[in-house]
């Protein structure tokens, strides 16, 4: 009996949080204007036909959100706004984006409704720096094993980097929430997220990168495509389940192109940096073979560019 | 670019320039020792000047320079981009620490971390002297190992300052930011090979 009413429990408060979460402007009235039955009223702006299922939200409404008055965009508090997110927020958004589950909507368990800019940022700069690090680390380690490889510091990587990925970043979910909002005309009930969740989930999805970059410093070839496969599961995995239920109501076909168009992407993301960042040798330094035979002292040895090469 | 309210404002335009450059170039030392020794006083945030981070970040930029030989592309940093890095880096970093909800003033905070690199670019004059002896895997240990002390240095020396301005349960990710700041000007300093 008890497990009955737990489950029920649950599933009003993950409808709840669902329906709640689906509609952030929903106007609630004051609490000194109750119903006869005690309860707030909620005006809900869209798909108002949810019937027994009103009190519980209301209450939860009642809670969770108060009436929200944005400063203009012109001021310092409406910027605030974007940034109110405590470290143990972080970390377990972080956490999120690393551990996608099939029914868990990054969105919604855990952005709810309270995006921040502060991780697509950060993670998109920590990543532009790391891969810039490590990709001039694996020269260096390079030449230590071969020292007629010419190491030099190569610091526009830098700029290269950071633009591509905040490009990356900042763009894509551009494009996508364009897209969604475009859609939207298609599916009526479940509404699209805004903007900043979008760049939110692109943002935090980057992240399983930076330790792979990291461990793209292991100069073997096959454990590089390993990691690489597998943070790019991750990643992609994550993306692709916080967009199914936006996507799921539309056509089957726009939704196979969406979803294939965000993998795609995040693919050509992670192979570019792969091979611009973690090049093997600048060519002039590999001796064709041949020459190799015949001087000695200062050759490569044919395995070795291809042992090299990713 | 200073804040110090002083009684007698009009008599300072009568002083000798010695006077007014010994001044400033006092008050820039004694912050100097307050980042070397870091303890927690109020001396960098209260009396905040901006020439200190301005004379270490042209120091550490021309350090850097590899010479007008160098016509590759991919060469160390130019003069322009430490210069951008340090500057951009430390509003950035601000500007992050402010939005946060910080409640340390703008060119406090970039006063603080424009002093905190000059155990980096003691580092980087030390770097320096150690490449004129041969090159090899010691002279790479030594270098690294004073990065690493001068990086750490850097670090403790901001917190110090800067820690207290935030919000407890948000002190990690305003930290954050400044450890990869440093991080960044000490790989600069560590890649960086003679011509």
């Amino acid at each position: 009996m008890a497990a009955a009413d737990e489950l029920a429990f649950h599933a009003e408060f993950e409808e709840a949080t669902n329906l709640l979460a689906q509609t952030p402007d929903a106007a609630i009235t004051r609490s000194d204007q109750l119903t006869p039955q005690g309860h707030v009223a909620v005006v809900m702006d869209s798909g108002g036909s949810y019937g027994a299922d009103d009190e519980v939200e209301s209450d939860k409404a009642a809670l969770l959100q108060e009436e929200k008055q944005q400063p203009g965009f012109w001021t310092f508090g409406y910027y605030q706004s974007f940034f109110d997110v405590d470290t143990s927020q972080v970390l377990d958004r972080i956490k999120g984006s690393l551990l996608p589950r099939p029914g868990h909507n990054f969105v919604r368990h855990h952005l709810r409704n309270r995006p921040d800019l502060y991780g697509p940022f950060w993670i998109c700069a920590t990543l532009a720096f790391v891969l810039a690090i490590t990709g001039n680390l694996t020269l260096v380690l390079a030449q230590r094993r071969d020292p007629s490889i010419h190491y030099s510091p190569q610091f526009h990587k830098v700029t290269v980097a950071g633009i591509t990925i905040y490009c990356y970043a900042w763009l894509v979910p551009l494009a996508l929430w364009g897209f969604l909002r475009w859609r939207r005309g298609v599916r009526e009930r479940v509404g699209p997220y805004t903007f900043l969740e979008t760049v939110c989930v692109y943002g935090y999805s980057l992240f399983v990168f930076i330790p792979t970059v990291v461990l793209w410093l292991i100069p073997v070839p096959w454990l590089q495509w390993l990691f690489g496969a597998l943070a790019l599961a991750l990643s992609a995995a994550g993306l692709v389940f916080t967009l199914w239920p936006v996507v799921r109501e539309d056509t089957r076909l726009a939704a196979t192109v969406l979803l294939s168009t965000v993998v795609l992407l995040h693919t050509l993301l992670a192979m570019g940096c792969k091979f611009y960042f973690f090049q093997p040798l600048p060519l002039e330094h590999v001796a064709p073979p041949h020459q190799a035979m015949s001087q000695p002292p200062n050759t490569l040895p044919p395995t070795l560019p291809r042992s090299m090469a990713t | 670019m200073r804040s110090r309210v002083r009684e007698f404002d009009s008599s300072t335009l009568n002083e000798s320039v010695q006077n007014t450059i010994m001044r400033d170039l006092k008050a820039v030392g004694k912050k100097f020792m307050h980042v070397l020794y870091p303890r927690k006083s109020n001396t960098l945030l209260r009396d905040w000047d901006l020439w200190g981070p301005l004379i270490l970040c042209v120091t550490l930029a021309l350090m850097l320079q590899r010479g007008s030989v160098d016509s590759e592309k991919d060469g160390g940093p130019q003069f322009a981009e430490v210069f951008v890095i340090v500057w951009f880096g430390a509003v950035t970093i601000t500007l992050n620490s402010k939005l946060l909800g910080g409640n340390i003033s703008f060119f406090q905070s970039l006063c603080v971390l424009g002093y905190c690199i000059l155990p980096l670019t003691v580092a980087m004059l030390v770097c320096r002297l150690v490449l004129l002896a041969e090159l090899g895997p010691i002279n790479f240990m030594v270098r690294f190992f004073v990065v690493i002390v001068m990086f750490a240095w850097s670090i403790v020396a901001s917190t110090a300052f800067l820690a207290d301005s935030q919000p407890p349960n948000r002190k990690a990710l305003a930290v954050y930011p400044v450890f990869l700041f440093y991080f960044v000007i000490s790989w600069m300093i560590l890649t960086f090979t003679p011509q």
